[in-house]
């Protein structure tokens, strides 16, 4: 059983000093969040001997990764032998519209099919085909068949296959504990200070390195198929510690969400299901997706409902069906269809399986989408068609790491997966996002661990840690203002309303002046209760991160004036080369409550990887 | 504050004083289960041991086959090894089929709630001070229910072969007309006991240990493509084992009922060819 | 068709508390963790909730609705009659901390216990064969969300506080099977699944079966199977007779106990 000088929730030893004072602990790298990238990160730095500990919000196992979905983009050339890693790398950067950092979307495409294979030696079962080996399927944006899935729950398998290997090594995992600031010694990383969500009482980690994994900030969104973690808690935290962030402009609205039940609103419907043969019709039962075919795509994609059906069966005579174009071209469509008033009754817009497919195969491809719809729903996907709309679902922007080592502007502070930038451009691909946990979670755990051991130890200034703790206790200070709900709401209706798949200029602007106010009303917020387990207060220091990212998100998309990925200009409709040959780049400004913006060229790609988009 | 208890209202957890929060009627299928279980068990324990009325020709009871002991004539099929036993001759061989469904899973879960209330419902407080499970004598014994499994297989068998007797023609004086006597015939019992043999089979062949046996013990279905098949048959009935187990339980009794009826001579058998 | 549900919530923590009464108003197509959520936003702010996506795959938001484990956010409303009162408590199996969360780092310890997958060697051109019929079955265990709803209505440790020490619970149950199941897998674990994870606790009286949200045969496709299998080991003497006269079941080789 656990002894007395145990965490009761982790089972982790607590140090000396815990007892009464604040409780501090001793690492090498600290990685702060549990999801994919996070706990693959841990791994790396553990195995290459940097004592590691993984921090985060929930319980282990929890992170946002057990919702995804489809399954892992790699090149494993198992269904089609004519995939290599220079076709993934080109599908990227294309789905990217080539404003992916080159180097990243490279390493992604060469390195994905090792780390989709380890998972296997650490007992992760994937879906096979006849030969045995590991399944791929068909996805938006890939040329190939090339996802490695478990059914459509391949990111529980993925995060549950990581947590079992983190237990195995046995690393130190704080499970429900914040962390609120990240310390620095000079201009460099002195570890990370938080608190306990039980009992609220406040940790410090001491550590020359700082991995940040907290994924996304979807959260800022009403519609959104996040869950309450993503509340850009890492992008916030980089911004303070005086790195940068890039391409925040760019969020991933995911075409298929549900859009009913409204307590559901949001909620993810995977891409497999239109990788598997399901269509997009509107209210008249057109497939509508014909009439939104950019030119960009148009040499790969199928312009006859009679191609697009050949092509499941036989895709090396056939064309795509532009039910598979990028999730932005598709999302824009469903939204147009949507404001023409042909949507759905629940105002979306109908994804259909259940007339293409028999039900065993839908049941058994897509057991979890069905068992979704059926509980939350009501609806039977095996006999009536889904009705869905545009979700916010991904932020392509991040900090901005060197894309080998994924370390950011500042010494010891490192970014991998969501959180960071640059991999995925202005949009991402379906699919690439749990191979990119995976690489570039490695990247950055090996590359901490051998940071961790340069120089000598950095220390934690006491005077930062009175004033961390005097900042995160402010909200009980406070008499006579709002909750913190009441803003969350409205940043998430504003955020929504201005800051959504379509912008124009005097939206944003709007969208600026609300967040000041909003960023006024919480200096005043007040929170009810104590320190224990108060969900109230954690929202409270969660909405900084929140009102700090949005307005990053909101003053990209106003600087950029064009269309592009996932950022959509009404007033600027059409991408726009100069832009395309630059990133926004975001850092915190000098009073510390607001960012700025500035613009930096794109790193530009050598002439032999140039050359795959120039042969066809 | 601390309490000396041991369940839901250890020290530490959240206090709620109730042993259930449960509003739905929980009790009603333990209890229902207990009422249907004690009444076969007082049915079954009285025509064991009375040791009389239990074969009307061509039918012997279930509960009496294969009658090795001092047996009325013709109920012997497979002679008299036991003809010194004193008792009744049912009790010889009824070990068997009771040894094999007092250790079958699906019985276990339903006297260890019903009778045991070990626990009574699902979130419903047991009401025992300390519990060890199957760990220990005598309920480590429920690890041999295979070995009554291969026992039953033959049980099986021979109430199959019953089954096939069961067409035998009637004796005289059952005949009806001109007093028949050859070929074949089939009444009433006959259908009963098909009906009982098909549902013993299906318990029999649906229970977990014959699941684990044809193919379940594999670790690679792949490499034994027919042991496979037949696992994912034994499979699909072992989704309803639980209904087989009553089903055969009802037949079971039924059968011998009848046989006790024509035996006793209350009723004549219904002949239908 | 918005209507005021009334709410019986536990509020306290390890020293005490009790079930207080909240209306809430409702609306069509909602699920208990929504009308809790407005609850916590309008009138109760500091309403303790553990909860992630509110999509039934995370396993986070397990409670016991009206004493019956389940997780919140699947929990529909229209399950129940309007004007009926809906009880929610923490799980009653583990330690609580403040109102409807509980302290589960009993699971944490039991999977910790467990010695985890360790493959033998890849083929030759670096990757691993498996055909899909041989991973199937783990497949099946593997769809756990961990809400650990299982462990919290089985009786061994709900009703005896003392088990908790020797038995590992249904969770693990299903993780021992998966395991022993895979086709590659190097370890035999069976004695540890009988003597260190309390494998013969287990009555299958089959509540495990009957409160997990995905489905998972936990009693007849793990638990009993691997009862099975440590029968297999220990009990049957035509297995033993088969051992010693050199029959034996190839399809264990290469396996090694742990």
């Amino acid at each position: 059983m656990i002894s007395e000088s145990r965490h009761p929730m982790t089972g982790n030893e607590m140090s000396p000093e815990a007892r009464g004072g604040m409780e501090r602990h001793a690492y090498d790298v600290v990685v702060i969040g549990a999801g994919g990238a996070g706990l693959r990160a841990a791994i790396a730095a553990h195995e290459a001997g940097a004592r590691t500990a993984v921090v985060c919000k929930s319980l282990l196992g929890k992170a946002h990764t057990v919702m995804a979905e489809g399954g892992a983009a790699a090149a494993l050339g198992n269904r089609w032998p004519e995939d290599s890693w220079k076709v993934h790398f080109r599908d990227t950067m294309r789905g990217g519209k080539m404003l992916n950092n080159w180097r990243m979307a490279q390493l992604h495409a060469q390195e994905a099919p090792d780390r989709v294979l380890e998972l296997e030696d650490w007992g992760a079962l994937f879906d096979r085909t006849e030969d045995g080996l590991i399944s791929q399927r068909d996805f938006g944006g890939h040329k190939y068949a090339r996802l490695a899935h478990v059914g459509d729950r391949t990111g529980l398998e993925l995060i549950r296959t990581l947590q079992q290997r983190t237990v195995q090594l046995g690393i130190d995992v704080y499970m429900e504990c914040t962390v609120t600031e990240v310390l620095k010694d000079g201009g460099r990383v002195a570890g990370a200070f938080g608190y306990w969500r039980e009992t609220g009482r406040f940790v410090t980690f001491e550590a020359p390195s700082v991995i940040l994994a907290t994924g996304g900030i979807g959260k800022s969104y009403k519609v959104t198929s996040n869950s309450w973690e993503y509340t850009g808690d890492g992008h916030a935290l980089a911004l303070r510690a005086g790195a940068t962030l890039i391409n925040m402009e760019f969020v991933q609205f995911h075409p298929t969400g549900m859009v009913w039940p409204p307590s559901v609103k949001g909620l993810l419907v995977t891409e497999s299901v239109r990788g598997d043969g399901g269509i997009l019709r509107n209210s008249e039962g057109k497939r509508f997706m014909f009439d939104y075919i950019p030119d960009f795509f148009r040499s790969e994609t199928a312009d006859t409902e009679e191609e697009a059906d050949r092509w499941y069966d036989d895709k090396l005579n056939n064309r795509r069906p532009p039910e598979l174009l990028p999730r932005d071209e598709v999302a824009r469509a469903i939204n147009s269809e949507i404001k023409a008033g042909r949507g759905s009754p629940h105002g979306g817009i109908f994804l259909d399986i259940a007339s293409r497919r028999d039900a065993d195969y839908i049941r058994k491809r897509l057991p979890s989408m069905y068992h979704q719809f059926k509980e939350l729903a009501d609806v039977d996907i095996t006999a009536e068609p889904m009705e869905i709309g545009p979700t916010c679902h991904y932020v392509m922007g991040g900090v901005e790491v060197d894309p080998d080592t994924q370390q950011s502007a500042v010494p010891g502070l490192y970014a991998a997966g969501e959180v960071s930038g640059g991999m995925h451009g202005s949009n991402r691909l379906g699919g690439n996002s749990l191979s990119d946990l995976l690489v570039f979670g490695k990247r950055a755990g090996e590359d901490a661990a051998a940071y961790a051991t340069t120089g000598d130890r950095p220390t934690v200034d006491e005077a930062d840690l009175k004033a961390a703790q005097a900042s995160a206790l402010a909200p009980f200070e406070v008499e006579g203002g709002e909750n913190p709900y009441t803003i969350q709401h409205d940043l998430q209706q504003s955020m929504n309303d201005l800051v959504g798949i379509i912008r124009t200029a005097p939206e944003l602007e709007e969208s600026l002046g609300e967040l000041e106010r909003l960023k006024e009303r919480a200096d005043r917020m007040v929170v009810e209760g104590h320190r224990q387990y108060n969900p109230g207060w954690h929202l409270a220091l969660d909405l900084r991160n929140m009102l700090l990212v949005s307005e990053c998100i909101a003053k990209a998309a106003l600087a950029r004036q064009e269309s592009r990925g996932g950022h959509t200009r009404d007033d600027f409709p059409g991408p726009d080369p100069e832009w395309g040959a630059k990133n926004l780049v975001l850092s915190i400004d000098a009073d510390g409550t607001g960012v700025e913006i500035a613009e930096k060229p794109l790193p530009v790609m050598p002439d032999d990887l140039q050359q795959l988009f120039e042969d066809k | 504050m601390a309490t000396t208890d041991h369940g839901v209202t250890s020290a530490g957890r959240a206090r709620i004083d109730a042993r259930t929060l449960r509003q739905d009627r929980w009790w009603l299928s333990p209890l229902a289960t207990f009422v249907v279980f004690a009444g076969f068990v007082v049915f079954a324990t009285i025509r064991a041991f009375m040791g009389r009325d239990y074969y009307a020709s061509p039918y012997l009871s279930p509960f009496y086959s294969p009658c090795l002991g001092d047996c009325v004539e013709g109920a012997s099929d497979f002679g008299q090894p036991f003809a010194w036993w004193p008792l009744s001759a049912a009790l010889i061989i009824l070990v068997f089929p009771l040894g094999f469904r007092m250790t079958c899973y699906y019985y276990r879960k339903a006297y260890y709630r019903a009778f045991w209330l070990s626990p009574p419902a699902c979130g419903v407080a047991e009401p025992h001070g300390s519990y060890s499970g199957e760990t220990r004598f005598p309920l480590i014994l429920q690890n041999v229910h295979r070995w009554f499994w291969y026992a039953a297989v033959l049980v099986g068998l021979v109430l199959t072969f019953d089954t096939v007797l069961a067409f035998r023609p009637m004796p005289a004086e059952y005949a009806v007309g001109d007093g028949e006597t050859s070929g074949v015939h089939m009444g009433l019992g006959t259908l009963l006991m098909i009906i009982n043999v098909v549902f013993i089979w299906l318990y029999t062949l649906s229970c977990h240990s014959c699941r684990h046996i044809v193919g379940g013990r594999l670790r690679h279905f792949s490499k034994h493509p027919v042991r496979y098949k037949l696992w994912t048959w034994v499979s699909r009935l072992n989704e309803s084992h639980g209904t087989w187990a009553w089903y055969s339980l009802f037949s079971v009794a039924i059968v011998d009922f009848y046989i006790y009826l024509l035996a006793t001579g209350v009723i004549q058998d219904v002949r239908f060819f | 068709m918005a209507y005021d549900l009334k709410m019986r919530v536990w509020r306290g923590d390890a020293d005490g508390g009790e079930l207080t009464d909240y209306t809430v108003e409702v609306s069509e197509g909602e699920v208990v963790l929504d009308a809790l959520h407005r609850l916590q936003a309008t009138q109760t702010g500091d309403l303790a909730i553990r909860w992630n996506c509110k999509a039934g795959k995370c396993g986070s938001c397990s409670a016991e609705v009206n004493g019956r484990p389940r997780l919140m956010c699947m929990t529909r409303l229209s399950d129940f009659e309007p004007s009926e009162t809906i009880t929610v408590t923490p799980m009653r199996t583990f330690p609580v901390i403040r109102d409807l969360v509980t302290d589960v780092s009993f699971n944490y310890e039991k999977a910790r216990e467990l010695p985890y997958a360790e493959l033998g060697p890849r083929d030759a051109d670096g990757k691993r064969r498996m055909m899909q019929v041989d991973v199937e079955r783990g497949q099946e265990f593997r769809k756990c969300i961990e809400c650990y709803l299982c462990q919290d209505v089985c009786h061994v440790v709900r009703d005896h506080e003392d088990n908790k020490q020797h038995f590992a619970g249904p969770r693990f149950f299903i993780r021992y099977a998966e395991l022993d199941m895979h086709p590659l897998d190097t370890h035999d674990r069976r004695k540890l699944a009988q003597d260190a994870a309390g494998l013969g606790m287990c009555n299958i009286t089959k509540c495990c079966t009957e409160v997990c949200p995905e489905g998972i045969h936990i009693t007849d496709n793990a638990i009993i199977p691997m009862k099975e299998r440590v029968v297999d080991r220990k009990y049957d003497p035509l297995v033993w007779l088969g051992n010693k006269i050199g029959l034996r079941n190839k399809d264990n080789d290469g396996r090694a106990e742990v």
